[in-house]
């Protein structure tokens, strides 16, 4: 550790972008059939979503439980846009079913895709921002964060079963079509919105490295270790609690305002704590703190859920317990922590290390004590 | 009038219930500042010992009518904490002693465990299952023409209560207990002291889990049970913790009253899910004020 600051190079940080745009956009179209295409296409949205979750989680040491709701939010906001497309004129298909003969205010917004796509950022960064405000303020801090947000989830959950006139229950959003008036079935439609997921997934990779790398990333990763001494250093930990919060939501609630046409249906089941919790399983089996990481961590524990689920449900189940309890005990710093170990094993002094430390939480806690 | 009175009855009985399904998680949580996501599976292990007594116990105890005799339900009550907390001390022993100090992980390793028994639980039979309820608690209390109070809501409070006792003469008037309070109050200076405190850690937890299992117990007596029973009351629980402080007995049993009564009184006024979302926003509201809830316990780290 000589310098500080871990030295950038051009051909580094942009070269392995370019071999993985290449593989996704040139390559696997013309491999994979259009089913497969569209499955990956969800799995990058998750993947999108980890991202987010990397920011709060492996960067700030705050674990929420509420990524999955807020990616529900931002796809119910995306689900309404394409159910009043589909309807046209008339009422969503449902609304009649519950005797409702006006659209409710709340649906207004969404005749138009650019305000549901603005909302469905929005949204969740406003819920993220308000919660966390009130929640880091009172200086909740370490489980009790992740109990609050997972609480949250749980309830907002059941407020979406109650609500069977607004959004259909627990049926969810389910009619769609079209999308900017292009037909979803058209496998051109789900090649087009898998290259439109692709993009948005680079650029909030790009966007989250850009972050760490700047004194607000150094300043996220100061809190997770060791926050009090953020607060007497002069900056607000509130403010950058808050803050990555907030941004967290949004890339969520983007995630699932791309998930929702690639799969056409969004329900309250889809937002529950399992949901929440399994984000969470895919950054650490990626790597927390580690961005490349988070998006490994979901594509390979996606892969492995559709692979394996779709021959036995039963069995996914248990591996899944199985890699919560592993990933745990044995590989802490994920895929990406265990092959930095093993390159530092050959090459003493390669790089920086940028994975976090784990003793980190050991910390937290203690200042959780002390309050 | 007797319509608060019911509802008074209904928060009560409600807070009993969230605190037996509490009364575990404080105790873990307040020790090792451990949050067990499997406590909710634990629950439901507790019910599936009940039902097995109901079917292979009872018949054994006496033929065709045994069910209804309710021996077999007194039975399992005590069985069912001995296994969950076995279970707790298995899962102390292999998996939480290991991730000491990273309280995160632990919830992600817990979590892990619990999905693993909720699929045992669904591989044997996911479909629900009754129990039988002891003839003698089928019926109420008639206080009035209008008023009348189950006798199976009843037991579950002398249930909560009981255990209540047992606690505290187990942590105020028990050598052990004596052990678990110096370590809940200051780790270090106890073991220096000559507490073994991973001891106090493990037999804690496996307390905590055992209450677990009373809890699914009782929990026979209110529906039909499945592999999901648990997962229920998980949330709220640990609502009552967060609300109640960390580490508090008197914190712990406050809250779970305070969250029964505030949670039907709110429900009857407003919608079943509307009454839980002010409950939660009022115990974020609550936690502006007290950040480490009802009951703070002093202690010097």
């Amino acid at each position: 550790m000589t310098t500080l600051r871990p030295r950038y190079s051009l051909a580094r940080d942009w070269l392995p972008i370019l071999v993985c745009g290449i593989i996704l956009f040139v390559i696997l179209p013309q491999v994979l059939s259009s089913f497969q295409i569209n499955l990956l296409g969800r799995f990058l949205t998750y993947a999108i979503v980890a991202l987010g979750l990397d920011l709060i989680w492996g960067y700030t040491g705050m674990m929420s439980l509420g990524q999955g709701l807020f990616f529900g939010l931002g796809a119910y906001c995306f689900a309404m846009y394409l159910n009043l497309e589909a309807a046209g004129k008339n009422l969503p298909e449902f609304m009649p079913l519950y005797g409702v003969t006006e659209l409710p205010w709340l649906w207004q917004p969404f005749h138009s895709p650019i305000v549901a796509i603005i909302l469905a950022v929005v949204v969740p960064m406003l819920v993220a921002g308000l919660l966390g405000f009130m929640v880091f303020r009172s200086r909740v801090q370490g489980v009790y964060f992740s109990i609050i947000t997972q609480a949250l989830t749980a309830i907002v959950a059941l407020l979406l079963v109650g609500q069977q006139q607004l959004i259909n229950g627990t049926n969810g959003i389910t009619e769609m079509r079209t999308i900017f008036g292009y037909k979803l079935s058209d496998p051109n439609t789900k090649l087009a919105l898998y290259i439109i997921t692709g993009v948005v997934l680079g650029a909030v990779f790009i966007l989250c490295r850009f972050l760490i790398r700047t004194r607000f990333g150094r300043l996220l990763v100061a809190v997770r270790d060791d926050e009090n001494r953020v607060r007497f250093a002069g900056y607000n930990p509130v403010a950058i609690k808050v803050a990555v919060f907030a941004l967290s939501a949004g890339i969520a609630g983007l995630a699932g305002a791309l998930f929702v046409p690639q799969v056409g249906i969004i329900a309250p089941k889809q937002l529950d704590i399992t949901a929440s919790i399994e984000i969470v399983i895919w950054v650490a089996v990626g790597g927390r703190g580690s961005l490349i990481g988070a998006i490994l961590g979901a594509l390979l524990v996606n892969t492995g859920k559709s692979v394996i689920s779709s021959a036995r449900p039963d069995i996914w189940q248990f591996i899944m317990g199985g890699l919560f309890v592993g990933v745990v005990l044995l590989f802490p710093k994920g895929i990406v922590g265990a092959i930095r170990d093993l390159l530092k094993r050959f090459k003493p002094n390669w790089r920086m290390p940028a994975s976090p430390n784990l003793e980190v939480e050991t910390t937290t806690l203690a200042a959780g004590e002390q309050q | 009038m007797e319509l608060i009175l019911s509802q008074i009855f209904n928060g009560v009985s409600l807070g009993s219930i969230l605190l037996l399904a509490a009364l575990g998680l404080a105790f873990s949580f307040g020790l090792m500042k451990v949050i067990n996501m499997a406590h909710g599976e634990f629950i439901m292990v507790g019910a599936y010992v009940t039902y097995f007594f109901q079917q292979f116990i009872a018949p054994a105890l006496g033929g065709e009518n045994a069910a209804k005799g309710g021996l077999f339900f007194i039975l399992s009550i005590p069985a069912a904490f001995i296994i969950t907390g076995a279970l707790g001390y298995l899962l102390e022993v292999l998996i939480i002693r290991r991730l000491y100090g990273r309280p995160l992980d632990t919830l992600l390793a817990t979590w892990g465990v619990g999905l693993m028994l909720q699929q045992l639980a669904r591989s044997y039979d996911s479909r629900n299952v009754p129990v039988t309820s002891p003839d003698w608690l089928n019926g109420g209390l008639m206080i009035s023409d209008a008023l009348s109070l189950p006798y199976k809501r009843i037991f579950i409070i002398a249930l909560v209560v009981f255990c209540i006792i047992g606690i505290y003469y187990y942590l105020y008037r028990s050598p052990q207990g004596r052990r678990t309070r110096a370590v809940m109050q200051n780790r270090e200076i106890a073991s220096v002291l000559g507490v073994a405190t991973r001891r106090v850690d493990v037999l804690t937890f496996a307390l905590g889990a055992g209450l677990a299992g009373v809890a699914g117990s009782a929990l026979t007596l209110l529906g039909q049970i499945g592999p999901q029973v648990g997962t229920g009351y998980i949330v709220d629980a640990f609502m009552v913790v967060v609300l109640g402080g960390v580490g508090s007995l008197p914190g712990t049993i406050i809250a779970a009253f305070t969250i029964g009564i505030f949670n039907t009184f709110l429900e009857m006024s407003t919608t079943a899910t509307l009454g839980k979302v002010l409950v939660f926003a009022l115990i974020i509201a609550f936690l502006q004020w007290r950040p480490n809830g009802l009951v703070a316990v002093r202690s010097r780290t």
